[in-house]
């Protein structure tokens, strides 16, 4: 299997052109193989959630807490469905055409591209400003965290640290999105230069070969990897112990057994705007 | 890059009798197998050594390629006929002027002598950069040299550009497909397919690596003029830099069925394609539409000119393209006779 794909140049010097496509099929291997293993470990093992009786006592103990627990605003979910339609888009338009679907694709492929980046754009702003900005990164501090939910996944009752917000799986999954995806579109706003597009006079000359070389291959890496990314995330969006948190992603809030049976209340203090009437 | 013009890189040469027997060939080769028919598109890339075949399969001793058959439906043309023999053929002269004018467009009598039709529908594009054996898109790059601010390219494309702007060069295409004809294509699996002429030229935005939608071990075997349009009301203009001899900045050719009506000729049906402006002939079925029930008329050639033009976009040195088009619709839709 070959990782790169390298050309000649008109002086017949050897250049980088782009990733090998083999690595689409190693990613999308690598994404469905760990969807399996998951799938069959969880069949097997035995995490531990909250007791139903702890929880009980927690729910009595927070009882002057709403019913309902804002999870996401309107306006986050806006935000997560729009870049969902887009990076579905993008993928789709990157990568048929290479599985041997063949349409007109590079128009729909930049516009799903610009769409891509006004709402991380938009996202940053908004997550700055209105929300609660460090809870979804992760560091030193979610050590215990760490190990506490590990030890979980293998069978033990730890009472240690829960989830604030975001469970930590979420945190990761962000941290490996952020990276993909500022990769994938500071990388595809160069190259918006080398098509026709209504904004930029077409021009490949604002690099070099080399480095002409370099965003490609990081293009390339990047939407490989969102391949095996959203394989993963769709796998756990779907997945039943999980669906309580892609139906708040719909309709924006859990229920207060919800929030207590898997979020530390101390880490995730509910505010006034995140209740709403018990219904 | 350097173009060397001293004799060939060595190849297997192969001169198959039968469909059957090249296509056993072209299967065993697959992708590095060359297919050639007159030479005149082949040898200079063969000269040139920008593609290097393992083996070419040359399609002239074919006997069932060859020739032009009357049917009952129309007209069958071996894939291999010349372009003399259609320019000659009867049948075509009285029916079909309009490809016996695209096809006596082509290049020189020597060049039509040998040059095949489905050679010249089947020709790959004459980007000047992509000849040199430049790395650009069509070959399996990712840059286009002929559109960048410091390219040369009055002869590209005005039109349904996508990355690559090169364009196609065929004379006879957008003849064949004004009168509709079929593609009959001989899949590397052994079977026949049938496609629109419409249908079997490719841009760049389905195919950037392709002009037709041929792949390796296909081969077109015949082309089919149905009578639908035989008799018609036919124009064809190519306008190139010298008239003796080069390929269509621009070339129109429409086929229209008028009739008499109180007000002077209307426009019952018409197929109009130009070529030139993109990586394959562009049929203006928005023209056709438009024109449609219409007087044959100076008013409508007007509208219909400035509708073919709509979504044209030049590159730095070929804004001319757009008023010749809409001047050569304009002129099909007229009628007039070429000056």
């Amino acid at each position: 299997m070959n990782f790169l794909t390298w050309g000649r140049n008109p002086w017949d010097q050897p250049i980088l052109t782009h990733i090998s496509w083999d690595l689409l099929w190693a990613s999308l291997f690598a994404g469905v193989a760990f969807l399996v293993a998951h799938a069959s470990y969880m069949v097997f093992s035995a995490h531990r959630k909250r007791h139903a009786d702890e929880t009980d006592a927690m729910e009595a103990a927070h009882a002057h807490l709403p019913g309902r627990i804002v999870r996401h605003s309107l306006v986050a979910r806006m935000f997560h469905w729009v870049m969902a339609s887009a990076m579905f888009t993008l993928l789709l338009t990157a990568f048929l055409p290479i599985a041997g679907v063949r349409f007109p694709w590079v128009t729909w492929h930049w516009t799903a591209g610009l769409v891509l980046t006004a709402s991380i754009l938009f996202h940053i702003i908004h997550a700055t400003v209105w929300l609660d900005f460090w809870s979804i990164w992760v560091g030193p501090r979610d050590l215990p965290e760490l190990k506490a939910e590990v030890l979980r996944e293998f069978g033990h009752d730890v009472p240690g640290p829960r989830p604030g917000k975001y469970p930590l799986g979420n945190r990761l999954y962000h941290l490996a999105i952020v990276v993909a995806a500022l990769t994938v579109v500071a990388s595809g706003l160069f190259m918006m230069v080398r098509v026709q597009t209504p904004f930029l006079t077409r021009n490949p000359y604002i690099f070099g070969d080399s480095t002409w070389g370099l965003v490609y291959v990081s293009h390339g890496i990047a939407g490989v990897t969102l391949v095996g990314l959203v394989i993963a995330h769709v796998y756990f969006a779907v997945r039943p112990e999980k669906w309580w948190i892609t139906k708040s992603m719909i309709l924006g809030w859990i229920t207060r057994r919800q929030y207590l049976e898997h979020h530390d209340p101390d880490r995730w203090a509910i505010s006034r705007s995140e209740g709403s009437a018990v219904q | 890059m350097a173009v060397i013009r001293d004799p060939m890189p060595a190849f297997e040469l192969f001169q198959p009798t039968t469909v059957a027997d090249a296509q056993m060939v072209l299967r065993r080769y697959g992708a590095t197998a060359w297919v050639l028919a007159g030479g005149l598109d082949s040898l200079d890339w063969l000269k040139d050594r920008i593609k290097r075949p393992e083996a070419v399969v040359d399609l002239c001793s074919i006997p069932e390629l060859k020739g032009i058959r009357e049917t009952g439906e129309g007209l069958e043309i071996g894939a291999t006929t010349t372009l003399t023999e259609v320019v000659r053929h009867p049948v075509v002269r009285e029916r079909y002027s309009i490809l016996l004018e695209a096809a006596e467009a082509a290049a020189s009598p020597q060049i039509r002598n040998q040059g095949t039709i489905g050679g010249n529908v089947s020709q790959d594009t004459r980007c000047w950069y992509y000849r040199a054996g430049w790395p650009c898109y069509r070959a399996g790059g990712n840059i286009c040299y002929a559109d960048t601010p410091e390219s040369i390219n009055r002869e590209h494309a005005i039109l349904d550009a996508d990355r690559c702007v090169a364009v196609n060069p065929s004379d006879t295409a957008p003849a064949l497909i004004a009168l509709d004809a079929q593609m009959v294509i001989q899949t590397a699996d052994g079977e026949e397919r049938v496609v629109a002429a419409e249908d079997y030229f490719v841009g760049p935005g389905i195919d950037i690596t392709r002009m037709t939608i041929l792949q390796p071990g296909d081969l077109l075997t015949a082309i089919r003029l149905p009578a639908t349009w035989g008799g018609a009301r036919f124009y064809f203009e190519k306008v190139r830099d010298r008239q003796v001899w080069d390929f269509a900045l621009v070339s129109v050719a429409s086929a229209m069925v008028v009739s008499e009506g109180a007000n002077g000729p209307t426009i019952d049906r018409m197929r109009i394609v130009v070529n030139g402006v993109a990586a394959r002939p562009l049929r203006l079925q928005s023209v056709e539409d438009l024109v449609r029930g219409r007087p044959a008329n100076e008013a409508t050639a007007v509208v219909a000119a400035n509708r073919a033009i709509e979504g044209a976009r030049p590159l730095r040195f070929n804004g001319y393209k757009v008023p010749l088009m809409r001047n050569l619709v304009k002129r099909a839709i007229r009628g007039e006779a070429t000056a």
